[in-house]
């Protein structure tokens, strides 16, 4: 058997995903890691996000801040904050929070700032008040580029999730650590395998996400205009665009 | 909701002057009083001022000095969200949400100002046949519309809260001439039809004669050159610079009458005949 079909059948074996220490168990336990990091990194990010993008201020302070937080290893800082909070779930959990801010925060700003400013400018002359003009035209016009945001802090939590076993932190990188130190390579593989799929379904379900969450008059397409879609309109079809009276 | 009784919407500029925080001084100690339910048009070249005068008007923009008043009331005692609610603006580009329908976009003030969702959007059906737009229209989002359905859609949101002050910022300046000359004579209609008091900006001398009661004419600075009805300007330009700027020394607007077969035809500068003189 080869080596990938070897780990198929570690996969597929009930001695492997059954029971607390199965990979069933740890596949949860890296979701665990995946959806609380960015649950605590969008109440912090968030607002925080929304704040600069509205007012237009603290923007390079966001921009260095996220570049900074980008740029720190993963690997270091968990076995950092693991010397400080112990070993088990705190640390790996806190590093993914570190890990998920930055693009959920680019993600808030950066939908804030793709809102037109003539749209903006209107909706305050109307006489929105500030709250307003967040709430019903910066958040709806900005939510695509904020799920993009979630939706990349996700796909790298749900790969960095693997670092937690180093720190006894359980999830899926408990098979990986085991396997490389006893050279069981198809657990390995097989664990591997198991990270990548859920990566690609979160990649897929946020995917999906992100398009529902276009307003709809931003991707409607263009008037059902006969003139615009043949160059010989069939007489009968179709009402004119009304544009006299 | 409890409505409050407006005045007539008389608006009044005493000195007022403003000074962006980047030193441009847009606005120099401006005099003017626009008569309620009239149409005065500001009239200028591009960057002379008219659009800082327009927004200070509803505070989008504050006076660095001089006051404004509404029927007598200075409008620096107010809260600039509220005079808003209660002043329609137009813009050039319409400034529709695009994620609303043209009847949520039309509903918009009202629903601010507390009005039931249903009793908002049952009036903004109706201010879409006054602005000439099929109802139809109401459930489609604004990019699906044409420019200048987008900018009947403004004018409709403008007046949806029934304010009796109209704001428009050379709100026909983007779309052809054809649907222009159309929104034009929509407006003059709708103005003498509501009484509004209607303060129009634009760049087109020919538009400000057109719509305005009181044209002003503005020169950098927002000095003003003349201010009268676009009659008294064209028989007394008040100096060279309106003269030109009315296109009277050029014999754009100076016509002469032949006599053709026993009548009097009116010609332009170009001989070409534009009417008959009636005795
Ligand atoms: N926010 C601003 N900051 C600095 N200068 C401004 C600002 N808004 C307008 N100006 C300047 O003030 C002058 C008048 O502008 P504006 O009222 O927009 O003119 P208009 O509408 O007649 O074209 C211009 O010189 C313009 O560049
Ligand atoms: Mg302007």
């Amino acid at each position: 058997m080869n080596l990938l079909g070897e780990g198929i059948a570690w996969i597929v074996d009930p001695a492997n995903y059954a029971g607390p220490q199965g990979w069933i168990v740890r596949m949860l336990e890296q979701l665990f890691y995946t959806f609380g990091a960015i649950a605590v990194a969008a109440v912090i990010a968030i607002p925080l996000g929304y704040l600069v993008g509205h007012t237009g201020r603290g923007r390079d302070i966001a921009v260095s801040l996220s570049g900074g937080f980008r740029a720190l290893p993963s690997f270091g800082v968990i076995i950092l904050l693991a010397l400080g909070l112990g070993i088990g779930f705190k640390a790996p959990l806190l590093t993914f929070v570190i890990i998920a801010i930055p693009p959920i925060l680019a993600g808030a700003y950066a939908g804030f700032e793709a809102v037109d400013r003539k749209t903006i400018d209107a909706a305050r002359a109307m006489g929105m008040t500030e709250w307003q003009v967040m709430t019903r035209v910066e958040v709806p016009l900005g939510l695509p580029l904020l799920i993009g945001g979630v939706r990349s802090s996700a796909l790298q939590v749900v790969a960095t999730a693997t670092l937690a076993a180093y720190v006894s932190g359980g999830a899926l990188g408990v098979f990986i650590f085991q396997a490389f130190a006893t050279r069981d390579y198809p657990q390995a593989l097989g664990a591997s395998v198991i990270v990548t799929a859920l990566a690609l379904a979160l990649e897929g379900i946020f995917a999906l996400i992100q398009k529902l969450v276009v307003p709809r008059g931003v991707v409607a397409k263009e008037p059902k205009d006969v003139r615009a879609r043949a160059p010989r309109p069939r007489a009968t079809t179709g009402i004119p665009v009304q544009e006299g009276k | 909701m409890v409505r409050r009784r407006l005045g007539p919407a008389m608006i009044e500029f005493r000195s007022v002057t403003k000074q962006f925080p980047d030193g441009t001084v847009a606005v120099d100690s401006f005099d003017l009083v626009i008569p309620p339910r009239k149409t005065t048009v500001l009239v200028g070249s591009s960057g002379c001022g008219k659009t800082t005068l327009l927004r200070m008007i509803n505070r989008m923009i504050d006076p660095t000095s001089g006051s404004i008043l509404i029927d007598g009331e200075d409008t620096s005692g107010l809260a600039p969200v509220k005079l808003r609610r209660r002043i329609g603006y137009v813009m050039q580009n319409s400034g529709l949400l695009p994620h609303r329908k043209v009847i949520d976009n039309v509903a918009t003030v009202p629903i601010l100002n507390g009005v039931p969702k249903k009793d908002a959007r049952a009036r903004a059906l109706e201010l879409l046949d006054t602005v000439g737009l099929d109802r139809s229209l109401a459930s489609k989002y604004p990019r699906q519309l044409s420019g200048g359905q987008q900018q009947r859609v403004g004018v409709a949101r403008g007046l949806a809260a029934d304010p009796n002050i109209l704001l428009m910022d050379e709100p026909f300046g983007a779309v052809d001439p054809i649907v222009r000359a159309e929104l034009q004579q929509e407006t003059i209609r709708l103005q003498e039809g509501l009484g509004k008091t209607v303060v129009f900006v634009t760049h087109d001398i020919d538009e400000a004669f057109l719509l305005g009661h009181q044209v002003v004419i503005l020169q950098k600075g927002g000095h003003i050159a003349q201010v009268g009805s676009p009659a008294e300007i064209l028989a007394n330009p008040a100096n060279d610079f309106v003269a030109s700027f009315v296109g009277a020394d050029r014999g754009k607007r100076v016509l002469r009458i032949e006599r053709v077969d026993g009548r009097d035809v009116v010609v332009d500068e170009n001989g070409t005949p534009t009417g008959v003189l009636q005795p």
